[in-house]
Order: structure tokens, then sequence, then C-alpha cells
């Protein structure tokens, strides 16, 4: 155990949008910071619960959007649906190793660790588990920075939509896994922004239990 | 100021009571804890950020109006520029996908650069917009969802995958985004919302209240 002090084990509590930090009166209704007049709390409220759902619609959605076609490419001699792996396989057999790495990073590694990382961080905060607390800190931080970028797979499509259209010679057009997709890379950033990473270090200080 | 009556923050990712303590220009304070960076001193942070963000909203406006890519295919050409390949997702059926990167490309990165100035423009000129509190609420709020960085990846990824088969000729706003890019991580860098705290924590309270 840790002797460091907590704001929360002092009864005072920062405000999430100017930083300030107050003191958490008992009284009824929500406490609010007396310089900006946000609605203040010493934790995230129901951020589990909050996190949890978001994550596991995440996971289902995660299925069509990588089963269903993204793309749907059309020529005059032919016609090919892809989905997200068999676009960054046909990349990849085509010669474009670099962007079929890009492609495969952003798209499959980034969703599917983000996942798995957040279900982590809330098993181990469910067990109020005190082991590598530093590690997982590190590991939300990295979850937040990374999930945007998933993104790009959307803005490809989208672009090639809008400027292959050349009268009937080639045609591109987004199919429906993209709609999958784009639900799971905003359903899971909206998770991560659920988590309270100072739920990482209750356990681990005394005198403050949630 | 004596260490003892240097003012106590909370961090913000693991809740530890810290004393501020001056850092030099251009550095970043982090949790002795669990690492997070707590503030950074930007030397003259608020003027910094109003020329980055004016700087990008013109860049964004060129951005906007002009075509980004250009494909040409024995002898027939297109272009598109950003609203205009929101657009024809839209017309596609594709009507959720198309909201997605309207609001990640277009909405989000305009609202951010809107309310900068808004902010920093009248204190700048030394008087107090009204609505401060609200203003930064919603910058925080919108800053994970402005993609313009990754959008960026995607006109390139966009752009190698076509070169095969068409001739591809970068517009205009090819080079705005480029720049946008850039601006966007160093409004990023340099704006603190502290800074602006601070600087209406050293008016007098009748200025400030809003």
């Amino acid at each position: 155990m840790r002797q460091e002090l907590t704001a929360a084990g002092l009864g005072l509590c920062s405000c999430h949008v100017c930083g300030l930090l107050s003191r958490l009166d008992k009284v009824d209704g929500p406490a609010h910071c007396p310089r900006c007049h946000t609605r203040v709390h010493s934790r995230k409220p129901n951020s589990v619960g909050y996190c949890w759902a978001l994550l596991i619609a995440a996971y289902i959605l995660y299925v069509p959007a990588n089963l269903l076609p993204i793309m749907e490419t059309g020529t005059l001699f032919n016609y090919r649906e892809d989905t997200i792996m068999s676009g960054v396989l046909h990349l990849w057999k085509t010669g474009f190793w670099g962007i079929a790495a890009i492609i495969f990073v952003a798209s499959i590694v980034v969703p599917l660790f983000k996942m798995l990382a957040l279900t982590l961080l809330l098993f181990s905060v469910q067990r109020r588990s005190t082991l590598w607390p530093v590690q997982r800190a590190r590991l939300y931080r990295w979850i937040e920075l990374v999930g945007r970028w998933s993104m790009l797979d959307i803005y490809v499509v989208t672009l090639l939509a809008a400027l292959v259209h050349i009268r009937s010679l080639a045609t591109v057009k987004a199919g429906a896994g993209a709609i999958a997709f784009g639900a799971v890379v905003v359903l899971s950033m909206v998770a991560a922004m659920n988590f309270d990473p100072r739920l990482i270090w209750d356990p681990l200080r005394k005198g403050y239990k949630l | 100021m004596s260490y003892q009556t240097k003012p106590l923050i909370a961090c913000r990712e693991c809740d530890l009571l810290l004393r501020e303590i001056p850092i030099s220009p251009n550095g970043v304070a982090c949790c002795r804890c669990c690492g997070a960076p707590l503030y950074r001193s930007t030397p003259d942070s608020l003027n910094r950020t109003l020329v980055f963000s004016l700087t990008a909203a013109t860049l964004f406006i060129i951005a906007n109006v002009y075509p980004i890519l250009g494909i040409e295919i024995q002898g027939t050409s297109n272009a598109t520029n950003l609203y205009g390949a929101v657009r024809s997702l839209w017309n596609q059926e594709m009507r959720i996908i198309s909201c997605l990167v309207f609001v990640t490309t277009i909405l989000a990165p305009a609202l951010e650069l809107t309310m900068m100035i808004y902010l920093l423009l009248p204190i700048r000129l030394r008087w107090i917009p009204p609505g401060i509190t609200l203003i930064l609420r919603i910058l925080q709020s919108i800053k994970p969802w402005g993609m313009i960085e990754v959008f960026m990846l995607g006109v390139l990824v966009a752009l190698v995958k076509l070169l095969d088969s068409a001739t591809i000729i970068p517009g205009v706003a090819f080079w705005s985004f480029g720049g946008l890019t850039l601006l966007f991580s160093a409004i990023a860098v340099s704006f603190d919302p502290r800074d602006v705290w601070a600087h209406l924590d050293s008016k007098p309270v009748e200025e400030v209240a809003v």
C-alpha cells in the first residue's frame, strides 16, 4: 500500500474542465465547481457500467464489420466486393505492401487490441487488482491515442467512392461493412472516454474506498 | 512563494495530490506516480494558439473550397473536394458514414477553430467574451472528434492506391490539408485551458462573471 494523499482521500475533487481543486461538501444534489460551475464528481459516475455496455456493443458490431464488404469496386471487366481483410490481402498481392501494412494495422490490429485492452482494464479494475498499475495507466493512454486512427479505412473508401465514378468505366461504392466498422470505431472511442483511469489506482491507496 | 503555499492540484489520471512547481519554458510537468502529463509551460501560449488558429482557419476554408484530388482515366476526368465526397456518400445511401465523415473532418475542426478564435481574440484585445465556461467545456469534448490528421493519411493512401490505374492530380486542398495537420497539432501542443483560467483569475471578479 502506498501512503500517498489523493484528492478523493481528503474529500477533495478536481474539476475535469478547469482543473480547480474544490471540497466536495456533503450536500444533497450534484456538486458544482466554484470557478466554472461544471458538475464535478470524484470519479466518473458509473464508468465501469457504461464502458462495458459500449464495449460489448463494439464487440458485437466487430463481426459484421469484418464479414460484410466495406468496398464495392466495379469496372468494365469485373466486379469485386472487399471486406477489410480481403482488401488488405488484395493490396498485398498487387504489390502495395506499404499501404497493405498501414491499413492492416489501422483497421484490424488497432481496433482489436483496443477492445482487448479495454476488456483487460475493466476486469482488473473490477477485481480491484493491484498489479502493474503504471503499465495499465500507460495502456489506457495508448488506447486514447491510437483509437482515432482506425477511421483511416472509412476515409479511404469515402475518397475513392467520390473520385472513381467515371461514366461506366469504373465505380467504387461503400459497402454495408463500412457502417458497422464506423460504429465499432465510434463505440470503442466513447467506451474509452467513459473509462476512469483513476479506478486503476484506487485499490493501491489507503483511506479511500469507492 | 514558498513550496508550502504553491497551489495544490490533483492528477487527472490517478488523483494524486501534488503541488504545482515552476517548470522550464516548453517543458511538461508529469505526475510522479502514474507519469500522466499534468501541465506544460508554453511561453505566450494564448497568443501563439491564436496565431495558429487564425492561420488554420484560413487554410481550412481553402481546404474545403478547392478539390483535394483530381483523377483522369482515358480522357475523362473527375475531381472532388471534401464536401463533394461527403455528398456522394450521402447519395449512395451511406448516410450514417456520410454524417460520420462530415462530423469528424468538417464540423468538429470548424467548431474547434471558431471557438478558439472566439475565446482568444477578445482575450488578446483585453476583454472577456461571454460564455467562456461553456466554450471551454465544448472545446474539451469535441477535441477527440476532429480527425484531420487521420483524414490526411487517408488521402495519401487513396492517392497511392489510384496511382497505378489513373493519373492523379493533387489539388490545392491537398496541400492545405497537409498544412492543417501540422497546425492542428501545433494548437494541441500550445493551448492549455489552464492558461485561460490563470488569465481570468488575475482579473477582478466582476469582469469574469458570465
